[in-house]
């Protein structure tokens, strides 16, 4: 599922540095602050950006494939299918997933801001003459390891939580294939919201740990 | 010599919040015989045979297979017993995501320690037995209805099951295929000398199949019988399912 949703996330991450930073230099621009820029940026988008929207893009695409997919599987019988040849589904399917979105999305994530931070390079380097070495000093003189590790350890709750709802929604789908995309739609709506509580619960005890 | 029982229901009961779907059901599956059991659409056959395999649980009831009670035995001691039985689903339920190859090596790879040479001979053994051996590297999207109940035979077959369950096996297929299957699992039940209990109601199918026959009406074990003495039954109720 990651090197499947390597592309998205690279794209998503491009386009979000692109973005960011375009939409951000007038306004740095009026207060003569520019050259705050890259450690501006860097900083918003390790710590909190990059890893909430690069964990919704993956909800929706992770988190809908594995629902829809276990909820089609379960509508069909093959679950069924598999418990009655002796094999325990939960470990074979569920525990499986879940492992997999919850190692997968942090290295997701790291390429995303990587690739944001490319791309906010760009534009730095095309509008405002600034080299590709200068930004990534700075943006490597900002970053502090007290920024990198709660948002890397988060990434791991995020993924879990993209695993198990989706697994969950798969796994208890009902009703035929309109409860299929029951399933794909719940986890996605269910996983984005429990998304902001765990990003709100990691900052609220990342704020205790380093304030 | 009386034949041993592999499969013994007693007194199973099971309902769904006001709906009782079985009300003391017994039925009886004697080694090497092929037991047909009839009922009406929504009667309680596909619940009775979730409950067999331990797909839910009865609310009141004994359900004995190969002589083990599977109320009593841990998951692992289920997950072991159930090697032992073989099910055709009434969908055929392939794994969509695997070719007809994975399919059947799944439960080879699960409960035997056989060498990758062994595993091959076996799957081709297994669709040679169904008449498919060239649909090995195919997905089952790839595949009619028919070959899809064919491929889920062999792999119902593959682990050399003593008992094989087929749920509504000729449903949905057309007349010549459904005649064809019904071929298949008489030549299988030679061949392997399984006993099966058959989920069926296709008349032609429980006629041609059946040693004996079991009706399930109003969640009861109605009546049974060979094909023939059911058939001539007076009894209305009975009678419906032969019209």
């Amino acid at each position: 599922m990651g090197n499947k949703s390597l592309l998205l996330v690279s794209v998503t991450g491009f386009i979000l540095g692109l973005v960011f930073t375009l939409q951000s230099r007038p306004t740095l621009m009026e207060f003569g602050a520019v050259s705050w820029m890259p450690s501006m940026i860097s900083i918003s988008i390790v710590r909190e950006i990059g890893p909430v929207i690069i964990a919704l893009i993956c909800a929706g695409r992770i988190g809908s494939s594995i629902g829809a997919e276990l909820g089609s599987m379960k509508v069909t019988e093959q679950i069924d299918a598999m418990e009655v040849s002796g094999t325990n589904p939960f470990k074979f399917l569920v525990v499986t997933r879940i492992l997999a979105a919850t190692c997968m999305l942090p290295i997701l994530v790291i390429i995303g801001d990587f690739v944001a931070l490319i791309g906010s390079a760009i534009i730095e380097n095309a509008k405002g003459d600034v080299s590709f070495l200068l930004y990534f000093n700075q943006v490597f003189e900002a970053l502090k390891f007290t920024d990198l590790l709660p948002a890397t350890i988060k990434t791991f709750f995020f993924g879990f939580a993209i695993g198990l709802v989706g697994c969950f929604k798969g796994y208890n789908s009902k009703k035929g294939t309109a409860g299929v995309g029951k399933a794909s739609n719940s986890a996605v709506v269910f996983t984005s919201m429990l998304l902001f509580v765990l990003d709100f619960i990691a900052v609220f005890i990342t704020d205790i740990f380093y304030n | 010599m009386k034949k041993k029982a592999v499969i013994e229901l007693s007194h199973l009961y099971k309902s769904f919040g006001t709906t009782d779907v079985l009300k003391d059901f017994n039925l009886n599956l004697f080694e090497g015989e092929n037991l047909v059991l009839m009922g009406k659409s929504g009667s309680g056959k596909s619940v009775m045979i979730k409950c067999l395999v331990g797909l839910m649980e009865v609310d009141k009831g004994s359900i004995k297979i190969l002589g083990k009670d599977i109320s009593k035995l841990k998951q692992n001691e289920l997950d072991e017993l159930r090697t032992n039985i073989g099910f055709l689903f009434q969908g055929s339920a392939l794994y969509d995501s695997m070719t007809v190859r994975e399919n059947l090596e799944f439960p080879l790879r699960r409960h035997s320690h056989n060498t990758e040479k062994k595993t091959e001979a076996l799957v081709k053994e297994a669709l040679e037995s169904v008449g498919l051996p060239e649909t090995i590297d195919l997905m089952p999207a790839e595949l009619s209805g028919g070959m899809q109940r064919r491929i889920a035979l062999a792999r119902a077959l593959i682990l050399k099951p003593k008992i094989i369950i087929y749920d509504e096996p000729t449903t949905g297929l057309d007349p010549i295929t459904a005649k064809e299957i019904i071929l298949l699992m008489m030549n299988i039940q030679e061949k392997y000398a399984t006993s099966s209990l058959i989920i069926t109601h296709d008349v032609d199918c429980a006629r041609v199949i059946s040693n004996r026959m079991i009706l399930l009406l109003d969640g009861k074990d109605y009546a049974g019988g060979n094909f023939n003495e059911l058939a001539s039954s007076k009894d209305p109720k009975i009678k419906a399912f032969f019209k």
